[in-house]
């Protein structure tokens, strides 16, 4: 049971205080209301990017990581196609310098063209690093764009082409802070070995006189039901060819999402799963194969992947797959492979919550998804779900009109 | 009005009085030290066997790498699948990790399922069989992730720039093949196993909320085996560093970027430079505030990362420096990392940087003590490298009164461009 505190200041800022006095260390940890799905489709890739220049200073500090760090304090922040968080770990005696240099950078950044150019090219780097230079580094890209028609998880946070960074301008930089970086689209976690009095008076000190803001509603275009299976082939220059085929799968808080991610533990959730056994060991199809999701808030993609041990043919590899997967949609889980995938689900748990930043930033996100208490109900949901539940769900996830493949094959 | 031009008041890192938290020291029947540290909120659990089973003691490549991986492959009366799906059933991880001394096999889970765990480790440990099917299994699949891994130049630049500094012939600096695993036997693990894990040399690491009960636990399960009878076997290496220092290598001609990698042999943990060393390199390029760092990649943009550190061995190892640039800035990265190794020779560190990276690895390694599994993991470290708390102190005690003069000397006497091998891999 994960104990907080919650409390809104007047500007709309959201403030969850987490009490943890075994640990010398405090956290700050804040959640923005804005991820890669927000972006205009001509400029992807903008909010990573612009997670970048949130380093580049504000508009009282030039600097944000030197006076943190001065304070023995270490951050960093990720974007994802949902949301950014930025957070910092310091000695607990010292984080009213957290305060001081989020609050500034929520206030207003400085907006540097040098800041800018220069993550232009950090960030064209990291695209390089991780999606060009990369054997296979380009798949999600193209699976994202083959399963999703019109919502925005089409594109990869990173950005749709190196090009969309490279065009960024500086007025694109403003408008976007303007719009989302302001206290009624975000969320502060303040966890560790803090006392909720005290953290309410630096809240609001460095807070409080922030402007509201606007309240960011989304509207997104949704995705219409897929009516047939999508299918892609792909020769690149690989040693091995690959498969990989996702099916729509549930959003964060539908029930659904439960019954997907312990159908995933079940078919390729490690050593002991059902494929890795039946394609790896036993067929020998595959060498490698993993399955799993991202934990998106809105609808996702359940996902198989694997490549195929050299000279087993994609078509042979995929009926093999639709095998295990045809399985599952007309024969029950058994109670002891059910409560296995349970036991995993509530050790994953257990083990995500011993460090204090990871509670805090899980804080941030269910209180994102609506009420942070959902994080202290998340295994009751788990073991909630029957065998029924599985099977039901399972012929709906798994209906070939829902999917999407990719036969990735080696040029050479 | 407040003044957000103002920093808040900070406690400074030299006033911490850091601690490491003693642990608890005791042998099983058979001898196998236990280290153990208490700690914890929640009701979770690591075990660890590190036996001395690294490539160090093989005497044929991958043997000791590939007997690690397949201890989870079978044993005489279960299965590779049946001992997975016991540990997955519980919830709990079973891994195992080959390094250059050690290898390790731990395990973490939650503490109500330690009985039914620590039995099935102990079988693990005396009655592994790595069957044929498994490792042919394992060959080609280990084989097929080596050419996808071979396709990456900062896969090929980590292993050849080991190589340049170590030599081939030295644990540290030798590499797989695919022909390394046409040529294994199963008879060659079974061998290794018997020596070096049923008949091995070991240490036990256990940390979490422990139970009241953990010692006779431990004793009952893991202390008749046959382990820490026999003195280890003494075997030394020489180093055989490459004469050429220099090398560009072309692995993919399509490719976009340069993995750099720019290195030289530097002492063992019980050099008197090292505590002093680790500041230095901390400045230079060892956190994201580093002079590397804010040169090559947020000034000038060429780079997601770059970074220096001393490659963590038992025996002398080396000195670092890694990043992965664009194709055509790579000379730059270059000119600019000596550039900045020549500044450290140059001039001495200004007294505000110096602080700023001593309250910054003061506050680093307050979080790193922070939970019972990081904490043993400091412990393990010493106790492996041969050192003991007395490091922790004195290693604090550098990091709070290291002068800028002694960085200085430090920075003439390591950081001279011709004594580093210097790898470009596109």
């Amino acid at each position: 049971m994960i104990q907080f505190n919650r409390f809104v200041l007047a500007n709309g800022l959201r403030v969850l205080v987490h009490e943890d006095h075994s640990t010398p260390m405090a956290v700050l940890n804040v959640m923005y209301d804005v991820g890669s799905r927000d972006e205009n489709p001509e400029k992807t890739g903008f909010a990573h990017l612009f997670e970048h220049l949130m380093f580049g200073g504000s508009v009282n500090i030039p600097d944000y990581d030197e006076p943190l760090q001065r304070a023995g304090g270490e951050n960093n922040a990720y974007t994802t196609n949902d949301l950014t968080n930025y957070y910092c770990q310091l000695p607990a005696e010292n984080i009213e310098t957290a305060f001081w240099l989020e609050s500034d950078r929520m206030l207003s950044l400085a907006f540097s063209e040098k800041s800018l150019e220069v993550q232009r090219k950090v960030v064209c780097e990291e695209f390089k690093e991780h999606y060009i230079n990369k054997p296979y580094g380009d798949i999600w890209h193209k699976m994202r764009a083959l399963a999703y028609k019109v919502h925005p998880y089409k594109w990869m946070t990173i950005g749709k082409e190196l090009s969309h960074v490279e065009n960024v301008q500086i007025d694109d930089v403003k408008k976007f802070f303007f719009k989302h970086y302001c206290p009624i689209n975000a969320i502060i976690v303040v966890a560790g070995k803090v006392k909720t009095e005290e953290v309410k008076i630096l809240i609001e000190k460095w807070f409080g006189d922030i402007p509201s803001g606007e309240k960011y509603d989304r509207h997104l275009p949704q995705e219409p039901k897929q009516e047939k299976p999508g299918l892609l082939e792909i020769r690149a220059d690989v040693p091995l060819d690959a498969f990989i085929k996702t099916w729509h799968m549930g959003g964060r808080l539908d029930k659904e999402y439960y019954i997907a991610d312990l159908i995933g533990e079940i078919l390729g959730g490690g050593a002991s799963s059902r494929m890795y056994q039946s394609l790896v060991k036993e067929k020998q199809l595959f060498s490698n194969l993993d399955c799993y999701h991202y934990g998106t808030v809105e609808n996702g993609l359940l996902t198989i992947e694997g490549k195929l041990v050299k000279g087993v043919s994609m078509a042979d590899a995929e009926k093999a797959v639709n095998e295990e997967i045809e399985k599952i949609k007309t024969e029950t889980v058994g109670d002891t492979e059910l409560q296995k995938v349970k036991n995993k689900t509530e050790s994953v748990i257990a083990f995500e919550d011993m460090s204090v930043m990871n509670r805090a930033n899980s804080l941030a996100f269910y209180e994102l998804l609506g009420d942070a208490t959902l994080m202290n109900s998340e295994l009751e949901r788990y073991n909630a779900i029957t065998s029924v539940d599985i099977l039901n769900y399972s012929k709906e996830l798994f209906d070939e009109n829902n999917s999407n493949t990719i036969h990735y094959y080696s040029k050479n | 009005m407040i003044d957000r031009k103002k920093s808040p008041k900070i406690l400074d890192a030299v006033e911490f009085d850091l601690q490491l938290k003693p642990c608890t020291r005791f042998n099983l029947d058979n001898g196998v030290p236990v280290y153990a540290i208490d700690a914890g909120a929640e009701e979770l659990i690591m075990i660890e066997f590190v036996f001395y089973a690294g490539n160090w003691y093989e005497e044929k490549n991958i043997v000791a790498a590939t007997t690690n991986f397949m201890l989870k492959n079978g044993t005489k009366n279960k299965s590779a699948f049946a001992l997975n799906d016991h540990f997955e059933f519980y919830g709990s991880y079973l891994n195992r990790h080959c390094y250059n001394e050690t290898a390790t096999f731990t395990l973490h889970t939650l503490s109500k399922h330690l009985p039914a765990l620590l039995p099935v480790m102990a079988e693990i440990l005396t009655e592994s069989v790595f069957p044929e099917e498994e490792l042919a299994i394992y060959k080609q699949n280990q084989k097929q992730r080596l050419e996808v891994n071979l396709k990456k130049c900062d896969f090929v630049a980590n292993r050849l720039i080991d190589e340049y500094v170590f030599g081939f012939d030295h644990p540290y600096g030798k590499y797989t093949s695919t022909l390394d695993y046409d040529q294994l036997h199963r008879e060659e693990l079974v061998q290794f196993f018997q020596q070096y894990y049923i008949q091995g040399k070991c240490a036990l690491f256990v940390a979490g909320k422990l139970p009241a009960t953990i010692q006779e636990q431990l004793n009952k399960v893991f202390g008749a085996m046959p382990l820490n009878q026999h003195a280890l076997k003494e075997v030394s290496f020489k180093q055989f560093p490459a004469e050429t220092k220099k090398y560009n290598i072309i692995n993919d001609s399509n490719g976009v970027q340069a993995a750099i990698r720019i290195a030289r042999p530097f002492p063992d943990r019980h050099h008197e430079d090292y505590p002093k060393v680790h500041v230095l390199n901390n400045i230079f390029g060892g956190f994201f505030g580093s002079r590397l760092m804010s040169n090559i990649r947020e000034d000038k943009g060429y780079t997601y990362g770059i970074s220096s550190h001393i490659q963590n061995h038992i025996h002398d190892t080396a000195w670092l420096v890694s990043t992965e640039a664009g194709r055509d800035v790579a000379a730059a990265t270059i000119a600019e990392t000596y550039k900045e190794m020549e500044t450290l020779r140059n001039e001495q560190v200004d007294e505000e940087e110096l602080d700023l990276v001593r309250n910054y690895m003061i506050g680093g390694l307050l979080g790193d003590l922070d939970g019972p599994f990081q904490i043993i993991s400091r412990w393990k470290s010493y106790v492996l490298n041969g050192l003991t708390e007395d490091y922790f102190y004195h290693s604090i005690n550098s990091i709070k009164t290291v002068t800028a003069e002694e960085l200085q000397v430090l920075a003439k006497k390591y950081l001279n461009p011709e004594e580093f091998y210097e790898l470009v891999v596109i």
